[in-house]
């Protein structure tokens, strides 16, 4: 009897769990021992890192664009369905094609949604760079865009921490080449009492904000906004006007996650900090963006949590107990206009550590861009 | 005291430098109904001070704010109350 691991996702960490498993355990697949699928719900993979440049006209989706046969070794069978229901009484997924497919060991790595209906007016008032729609609609306006006041509001949770404040400082630097920069009013809201949740980044981002004139409100939550008088309004009791606004809504985890009872209030899943397993589930593991764990839902979170969640699967394949523990780690690059950026990297019990901002990170940003698909292959 | 106080939720931010305790309250107490107490536990010392600034600007009650007895973190927690 072959032991049967199916991945629930074919974004950054689904792909990179089952490539690393398909490859460390090439002869066993072969003989037929243990089978691997992935099950996603689309056959394209979009590299989502690319809607912040996209916004900018920097970037064009369809460059960023891959079929997922296309990253998948040999030895993973590709599945592309939606996922309907996960029964863990029974180890048996429901697709939308009608198929039933069991498992022995589940990974699930379906992501994390944007939420327009949040926040009451948020969906018809706001724009986005979070969805590929939302990065080409919202390019069209700034290109166009002559004057006038841009508002950027950030909700909880939400993925990639960083990417809110790298969009302002390349707005910011969008109008200065335009030349307009002195008709264009940025207004870069946060949810607690400083600009970035993580306090370096906060740190290092005031003095920049305040030498180019970037302005900002802090304790900033969206309670609704008024698309026909266009103001935001927030729980702390503060109305903002804007001309453009560019929100991050509160994000959720997927559909099937919240229908099959298997997440919070918000549609995580409860995960156990170091060994990656959801809560009571010994066969299911969960990484990236659809966790419950505080903390950055980032692609290189789920690239550090796809090594021990392979590791460990296959550990318990060939009999040993899963030995890998998780130890928090995440990576951002931080972009601090067009040509200049930073990094920032911490863990549970590391505090993060600030790097002055250099044209060479930049670079290596945006080589970074063009090596995740070696990456996402396990290449890398 | 944090032995009188029902609580509803816990959640535990240890360990969390990005999005950080304040946030995933921030979430948390979205989430919540009004009248129910969320505790969150905390390894920043910075939670002890900037939780409960945001709880009095948004104008909810602080349950309590103490260092846990059984380790080096912070026990707090937060009633929603509108
Ligand atoms: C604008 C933007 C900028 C970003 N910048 C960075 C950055 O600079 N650095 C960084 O580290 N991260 C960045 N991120 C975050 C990063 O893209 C995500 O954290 C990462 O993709 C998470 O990987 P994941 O595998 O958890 O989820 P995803 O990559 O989102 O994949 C989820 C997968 O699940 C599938 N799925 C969902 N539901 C079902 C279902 N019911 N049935 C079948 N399949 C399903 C989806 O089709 C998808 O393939 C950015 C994100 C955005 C939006």
């Amino acid at each position: 009897m072959s032991k049967d691991v199916v991945i629930l996702g074919g974004g950054t960490g689904g792909t990179m769990v089952a490539n690393h498993i398909a490859r460390t355990m090439r002869n066993e697949v072969r003989s037929g021992e243990i089978t691997i699928t992935q099950i996603t719900s689309s056959d394209k993979h979009i590299y989502q890192p690319s809607f912040l440049f996209v916004a900018i006209n920097h970037a064009r989706v369809q460059d960023y664009t891959r079929s997922q046969k296309s990253l998948l070794s040999t030895g993973v069978n590709l599945v592309v369905d939606t996922a309907t229901k996960i029964d863990a009484a029974s180890n048996t997924i429901t697709l939308q094609s009608g198929k039933t497919v069991s498992y022995d060991i589940l990974v699930i790595a379906t992501g994390a949604y944007p939420d327009f209906s949040s926040v009451p007016g948020l969906a018809e008032a706001a724009d986005n760079f979070y969805t590929p729609e939302g990065a080409e609609k919202l390019r069209d306006k700034l290109l166009s865009f002559e004057g006038g006041k841009i508002v950027i509001t950030i909700d909880v949770p939400h993925k990639c921490p960083v990417a809110p404040m790298e969009l302002v400082f390349m707005l910011d630097d969008l109008y200065r080449r335009k030349g307009i920069r002195d008709k264009v009013d940025l207004l870069y809201t946060y949810p607690i009492g400083r600009l970035h949740s993580l306090e370096p980044c906060a740190n290092w981002a005031a003095p920049k904000f305040e030498e180019l004139g970037i302005n900002s409100e802090i304790f900033f939550n969206v309670e609704s906004v008024d698309p026909d008088k266009k103001v935001v309004k927030t729980v702390e009791g503060s109305e903002v006007p804007f001309d453009i606004l560019i929100s991050i809504p509160a994000h959720r985890g997927a559909k099937v996650i919240q229908e099959s009872g298997l997440g919070d209030e918000g549609g995580f899943i409860p995960t156990n900090r170091h060994l990656l397993k959801a809560e009571g589930h010994d066969n299911i593991y969960v990484l990236g963006d659809a966790t419950n764990l505080p903390i950055s839902k980032a692609g290189s979170t789920a690239h550090y949590e796809a090594d021990v969640v392979a590791e460990n699967i296959i550990s318990e394949l060939r009999g040993l107990p899963p030995s890998h523990y998780y130890d928090g780690k995440v990576f951002c690059f931080v972009e601090a206009g067009l040509d200049s950026a930073t990094y920032i990297t911490f863990s549970y019990d590391k505090p993060p550590a600030p790097v002055p901002d250099s044209e060479m990170i930049h670079w290596f940003k945006l080589a970074f861009n063009e090596m995740y698909w070696l990456s996402v292959r396990g290449m890398l | 005291m944090s032995d009188l106080a029902q609580v509803d939720k816990t959640v535990d931010a240890r360990g969390s430098y990005c999005p950080g305790p304040l946030m995933e309250l921030i979430k948390t107490v979205k989430a919540a109904s009004v009248g129910q107490v969320i505790e969150v536990l905390s390894s920043d010392q910075g939670s002890a001070k900037d939780i409960p600034e945001w709880v009095k600007k948004v104008g909810h009650e602080l349950i309590y704010n103490e260092k846990a007895q059984d380790g080096d973190y912070w026990r707090i927690a937060v009633k929603k109350v509108k």
